[in-house]
Parts: C-alpha cells; structure tokens; sequence
C-alpha cells in the first residue's frame, strides 16, 4: 500500500504525465507543494488514499489489541482486510478508477490542478475526513468480532473507544476545514449550505458522538449493548455512504465527481455491511441483554440516552432531507428537493435542546441524583442562565430571533455547569492535597482525560453553536454595484470603492476592488477583495481571451473580530477587457498566419527564437490590456458583496477548543493510564 | 402504578411523540420541496410554482442587464427549446457558458426567473470539489 502511494506521488512529483490521474489533475507549473496533494484531487487517488489510510488504521489498532481478546481480534482482522480488499479491488477491477492507469499517448503537460483546490485548507481536508472515515472501520470491525465471537460484554469498547474518538476529531477537523475554506474562499459567503456531501461528512458525525456517548453507558452500566453495535455498524454504513455520494452522480452536488462506475460495488458493500450487521445483531440478540434498567430520568445514563436519541433525530432529518429526491421519486414519480431552509427549520430546535444537554451531561449521576444534589448543582447554572436572559432582553435585540435568544440563554447554563463540576472537583482535590488551584485542576484533568476532554470538547461545542446562532440569525447580507468613487451605506458601515486594482501571477490574471469601510463615520477596514481568472489549460496554444475561459476564483476581503466580521467578495465587470482581449488575439492569430508562419516555412530554425519573441509579445500585451481595467476613467463597474455578521469567529475559536478537548481525550498516555486501573 | 406499567406507558408516550414528529416532518418536506425538472420540461410549469431547474447554459447567450444577467438555457444533454433566465445577484465563480447550473425559481411569461442566493454552477472537470451557490 505503501509502495502504491509512494509511485503516485513520484509520479506526481516528477510530472509523468503518463500515468492518466497525473495528466488530468496536475501540471508542470503546478506549484510543488500542490502536486503531492493532487493525487487526492482524483477519484482514482482518493480510493487509493482510503486504502492507504485503512491500512496503517487497522496496523495500529491490531497493534495495540494485540495481548487482549484473542478470540474476538481475529474476526475483527478479517473485516478490516474485507474492506482493504473490497478498496484494493476497486481500483484494479472497477473500471475507471484503477490509479496506475497509463496513457498510451504521453502529452506533454497535464492540465493542472483545479485552481479553486490549490488552497492549503484543501490539502488536509479530504485527507482528515478520510481519515475520520476510515477509523469507524475499527470499532465497526471489533463490534463484528464481538458479535461473531459473542464475546459482547463491553471489553471490545475499552479497546477501540479511543479509535472512536480519533474518527470523531478526525472528521471535526475535515468538516470545519471545509466549511472555513467555503467562507473564505467562496465568492459566496457562507459555511454551510446544507449541500449532499456536506451533509454526508456531517451524518457519521452525528452518530458517532451519539456513540461517544452511549458506549460510556455500556461501560458503566452494562445497558444499550444493541443500541451501542447498532449505532457503529450505522456510523460506518454512513461513512461508506459518504464516501459513495461523492462518486455517484446520484444526487445533484456540486461537490461531485463525475458519474462513474463504482456506485454499484459501493451500493453493495453497503448493502452487505447493513444486511449483515443486522442479521448478526439479530441472531445475537439473547446475548445483547440489558444488564440493569434505567433507575430513574434523573440520571447521566437517562440524559445521555435522550442525547443519543437527539443526535439521531437530527441525523434522521438531514439524511431524510439529503435523499429527498430519491424518496419523492419513488413515492411521487418527480424528483423534488429541499432547500438549506427547510434543514434550518428542523435542524436548529434540536441543536439548541442539545446545547442543555451538554450541560445536564455532566451535572447528573450515574443512576440517580438526589433532590439535593439537584439544588446544589443546578442553583448557579439556573442563576447564570436568568442573569443572561435579562441582560439580552435589556441591552440587546436578540429577543428577535426566538432560536437564537434562546441558544445564547442556555449557553452561560451548561458553561456555568461545566465549569462549577470541574471547580468542585479541583477543589475537593485541593483539599485532600494542599496543593495550588491551578495544579490541581491540572491533576484531575490529567487524571481523567476522557471525562475533562469531553467538558472541554462540550465547552467547545457551545462557544461554536453560539457563533452560529449569533451569525446567522443577525446577519446583514446585500449585492452592491459601484463605480469608483461610490459609497453605500449598510446598517452602520459606509463602503466606498476607492478603485480598480489589477495584478498578474503565473497562472491567472487578478482584478479587484480596494474597498474603504468606515463605521459610524471611523475609519474600520481597508479591504482588497479579487476575483483571479486562470487560463484554460489544455494543452492548446493559449490566447488572451482564454484567461476568461477557465476557472475563476475568489479570494475574499474579510475584516474578522471577536464580535462583527465584515466580509467583502468583488465580481468585476470584465466584459470590456474580454473584447479586447479578443481583438488582439485575432490579430495575434492573423500575424501568426501571415508573417510568422510563412517565416518558419522558410527556415524552420528560427522556430526557438520567434516562438520565445511570439511568447513575450503576448506577455507584453495582456499586460498591456488588463492594465486598462484600472485605468483612471475606465470607471469599471463592479458588484460587490458585502455580508456583516456577528459572532463568526466563536465558531472556528469552538471548533478548535472542542477538537483539542477530544484530543486531550484521546492521547494515548491516558489510555495507558486508564489500563492500570483507574477509570472515567 | 407500579413500574412495567409506568414503563410502559412511557415508552408509549415517547413512540407518539416520534411518530408525530416525524408525520409532520415528512408531511412538511413534501409542501417545501420544488419539483427537480430539465429545461424542456418546463413548457408545462404552473406559474407561480417553485421548480429546481437543472440545465445548460447556451453558449453566447449571457448578457448582463440592469439588475443582473439574462442568459439561456437548454437540457443537459444540450437538446430542447432555450428556455431564457433571469437572475439577480452575484453569480458563483465557476459560472460560465456551456456549463450545467441548477437554480430554483419560477416561470413567468416563459421567462425563468431565478430566486437570488440559489445559482449552483457544476464543475466541468473531473473532480469538482466546490459548493458555490
């Protein structure tokens, strides 16, 4: 596997262009560090990488169960190498997608990486949620093996919990990666729209935290034995699913590959994976038992039962909503879809009721809490809670939004509650051991990191779900065109296009806007917001116009705060230069037929010295007519959009906190400490 | 009461609650969906009905008016009557001629106008991984 990377990669590097998935995804002017990320930019190489990957998760994992559950590992080494196997076969029987594919016409150049990929979050977001995908292989595989082995009881979790948790950080890290990508490299503006594989990436995720959460109840209570391998064998069908979307053509994505072949053997590896899991669950079910029942409702398990519950009710609906075509086509005969305001309406009452169980989690007991035990712990969280109600209604309009007032209510709630847990933890510890408040803290932390790793991680979530609320129910959104000189006015801010700007890099031409924001009559932000247009590259001679041709993107203008972030993308009007662009290059082509041509007929040798002059003639002259967008009086019109929205950056500063809580959780010293004996 | 009974009444509860959510969630989708339809397929729209149109740009056809850009449209394949479009707003990167678009919109007057914020421009290339609306 190793070895099958390493050749693409050489390949890559080294630009031979004989291998297809090199010719089509990379370019001798791709940038160095873009052309060993390309393999990944191609169904042939993202197989390969899934594969690849797959194989040091499961090297790992064997390595680390390799003294424990003799009789269940190798059920579960067979279901890990059936997978390798099916990726390997893929790629060599499936048709299009084998990665050594060679060209039996070498060209000369490849056509290049799209440019919109060339973006270092790119780089490392396929291949983290790859990798979040691919570690679900793991406890799916030691679920089997226990199931297979009937040994159920709740050691095969202790061993693959941390790979769990791994696939779950893994895959915040690719989902946040990308939605940060999307804000800032879109001429868009958003980080999620609710898009199929978007929404396939999220699913897995879903119910992996429900898993997360629900095997702890299994460790401690010997209770949701079938609920915990129903929920894995979903968690991994779902990421398989992911995986599909992207290559089938079968929902209307933007993120897709083209149609390709391997749907079906992936249709039917997820069949195989449903249809088995279930049959075995079934067959096992005397095993599977209970082996107490919920005490009461007051209870961490009760709490984390109804959490599970949540999480998947909102996997339900986005997977109800991402299918939708294919349900109404089947029920209706038309194929209808939903749009991102439709998940809004469904998704967000859940996500704020999840926002008080990440809080409740961890305020109740295993089995029951007393009365007083209530009082005391939900006495300063329900304060904090009444003091941010009041302060909202009084100094803010956030009674505007319903969902929103209510997320930023419940938010001091469950932060109050987690930090007044970890304070009388500490302190108890402090006590016992007359050390400092810090270092204590830092003792129980360390000492228990799957329980502080998942408060931080809940801390995270809710500093993330307050960005949302905040930024998308209090955002002011609005296209402006403007000629130089123009202002205009939104809410508070003043946006004055000062002027035209134009620039060149080796690949594309760049134009754009240099934008004056002021607020409340200050001077705020000075903004540069473009639009590059890259040349088409295939290969054919390439005139002027053809910058036009190919892709354009956009790289943002953003103002960023901890409360208000400005953004600014620019679409110029381009339509001028185009036609210019077009004229020269007809003379071009006319110069070519008549004078250059007939030259060359002549003495072929002087072919070097006029192709170098032809290539510089060009250079001078696109040059020369870009230049004319920002000429003073070209009054080149631009439209402009302007989003300001509140709170955005709580959410990458949320989804960074709560990833390294997860990987507090997961560092393996923990494990090892967790090995001598002492538990969450 | 005692407790299998109080258990069961429970779960009852609780299976109803779903179930009803779920109805309305199922009913509701059906009532907020528009109908996914090619261009050609589009001779027959009730005016006023929201439609998902997935087509094709028609070379030559885009030309910039005075709040946005009209172009044309024809059936993926590239077959079928040019169904003209209007639509306001900034258009996604990748928007050009000859590419496919889904945009949702109504037909008024034979003319579809496309709701602003849904223009969806697929990638021509072989991987596409973008999301521009």
């Amino acid at each position: 596997m190793i070895i099958c990377v390493a050749v693409i990669e050489h390949a890559f590097l080294t630009d031979d262009f004989s291998f297809s998935v090199v010719a089509s995804h990379s370019s001798i002017d791709t940038p160095t560090f873009y052309k060993v990320t390309a393999m990944w930019s191609s169904q042939e190489g993202s197989l390969l990488l899934w594969a690849f990957i797959l194989s040091i998760v499961s090297t790992v994992s064997l390595a680390a169960t390799r003294h424990k559950l003799r009789d269940l590992v190798p059920w579960a080494t067979a279901v890990m190498m059936g997978v390798a196997v099916f990726f390997t076969g893929l790629m060599l029987l499936g048709g299009d997608v084998n990665p050594f594919e060679t060209l039996a016409v070498v060209p000369v150049d490849g056509s290049g990486l799209n440019p919109l990929l060339q973006h270092p979050s790119m780089i490392i977001h396929p291949p983290m949620l790859y990798t979040g995908y691919v570690s679900l292989t793991v406890p799916f595989a030691f679920a089997i093996g226990a199931l297979i082995s009937r040994r159920v009881d709740a050691a095969w979790i202790k061993s693959t919990r941390g790979f769990a948790l791994i696939a779950w950080t893994f895959l915040s890290i690719g989902i946040i990666l990308g939605s940060r990508w999307s804000y800032t490299e879109l001429g868009w503006g958003g980080y999620w729209a609710w898009d199929p594989v978007e929404n396939a990436s999220v699913m897995p995720w879903l119910i992996t935290t429900a898993y997360i959460h629900s095997i702890m109840v299994q460790e401690k209570r010997g209770m949701l034995k079938v609920w915990n391998v129903s929920l894995i064998v979903a968690s991994f069908s779902l990421a398989l699913l992911g995986t599909f979307l992207v290559r089938s053509g079968v929902l209307q994505s933007i993120h897709a590959f083209g149609d390709s072949t391997v749907g079906p053997y992936f249709l039917a590896l997820i069949g195989v994976v449903v249809a088995g899991s279930t049959w075995l669950i079934i067959s096992r079910l005397d095993i599977l038992r209970s082996e107490r029942k919920i005490d009461s409702l007051a209870s961490r398990e009760a709490v984390f039962l109804i959490n599970n519950l949540l999480l998947i009710a909102l996997c339900a609906i986005v997977f109800w909503g991402t299918f939708f075509p294919l349900i109404s086509e089947l029920l209706t005969g038309t194929r209808s879809t939903l749009a991102a305001p439709w998940f809004d309406r469904y998704t967000t009452p859940v996500a704020v009721i999840l926002v008080l169980f990440t809080g409740l989690g961890p305020m109740l007991s295993w089995r029951r809490i007393s009365r007083e035990g209530a009082k005391r712990v939900f006495k300063l969280p329900l304060v904090a809670a009444a003091i941010a109600l009041v302060v909202l209604l009084v100094f803010t309009d956030a009674a505007d939004s319903f969902w929103a007032l209510l997320v930023f209510t419940l938010a001091p709630f469950t932060i109050t509650a987690l930090i007044q847990e970890t304070w009388r933890a500490a302190r108890a510890r402090q006590k016992a051991t007359g050390k400092s408040m810090p270092s204590s803290i830092w003792q129980i932390a360390t000492r228990n990191r799957r329980r502080y790793g998942g408060y931080t991680a809940h801390f995270g979530l809710v500093v993330l779900l307050v960005g949302v609320a905040a930024s998308s129910s209090f955002e002011t959104k609005r296209d402006i065109e403007l000629t130089p000189g123009q202002s205009a006015t939104l809410d508070q801010y003043e946006v004055t296009y000062v002027a035209p700007t134009v620039s060149r890099t080796d690949q594309a031409i760049v134009f754009g806007a240099k934008l004056q924001v002021d607020r409340d009559g200050q001077a705020f932000a000075t903004l540069n917001p473009t639009r590059q247009y890259h040349q088409v590259t295939d290969g054919r001679p390439r005139g002027i116009a053809s910058y036009f041709e190919g892709e354009a993107t956009s790289e943002v203008g953003l103002r960023a705060g901890m409360f208000t972030d400005f953004w600014a993308a620019v679409e110029p009007e381009t339509s001028d230069i185009q036609r210019r662009a077009e004229i020269a290059d007809d003379r071009f082509a006319a110069y070519m037929r008549e004078v250059v041509q007939p030259q060359i007929r002549k003495d072929p040798s002087l072919i070097g010295p006029i192709s170098d002059q032809l290539a510089e003639v060009q250079n001078l002259a696109t040059g020369k007519i870009i230049s004319g967008y920002a000429e003073p009086g070209a009054d080149s019109m631009v439209t402009i959009r302007v989003i300001i929205s509140p709170m955005v950056t709580w959410i990458w500063i949320g989804a960074v906190i709560a990833i390294l809580g997860a990987l507090f959780a997961a560092w393996p010293s923990g494990l090892l400490r967790r090995r001598k004996g002492s538990s969450a | 009461m005692d407790v299998q009974r109080k258990r069961q009444v429970r779960l009852f509860v609780a299976l109803g609650a779903a179930l009803l959510l779920a109805t309305g969630l199922i009913y509701t989708s059906f009532n907020a969906s528009s109908e996914a339809r090619q261009p050609s397929e589009l001779t027959d729209a009730v005016p006023g009905k929201s439609y998902e149109m997935n087509g094709r740009v028609v070379k030559g056809s885009i030309e910039k008016s005075e709040d946005g850009i009209r172009f044309a449209v024809k059936d993926r394949d590239g077959s079928g009557e040019a169904l003209p479009v209007t639509y306001s707003g900034v258009v996604p990167d990748p928007f050009r001629e000859g590419r496919e678009i889904v945009l949702t919109g109504t037909v008024e007057n034979g003319v579809f106008v496309g709701e602003r914020d849904t223009l969806v421009t697929k990638c021509p290339s072989k991987f596409s991984e973008k999301k521009n609306q």
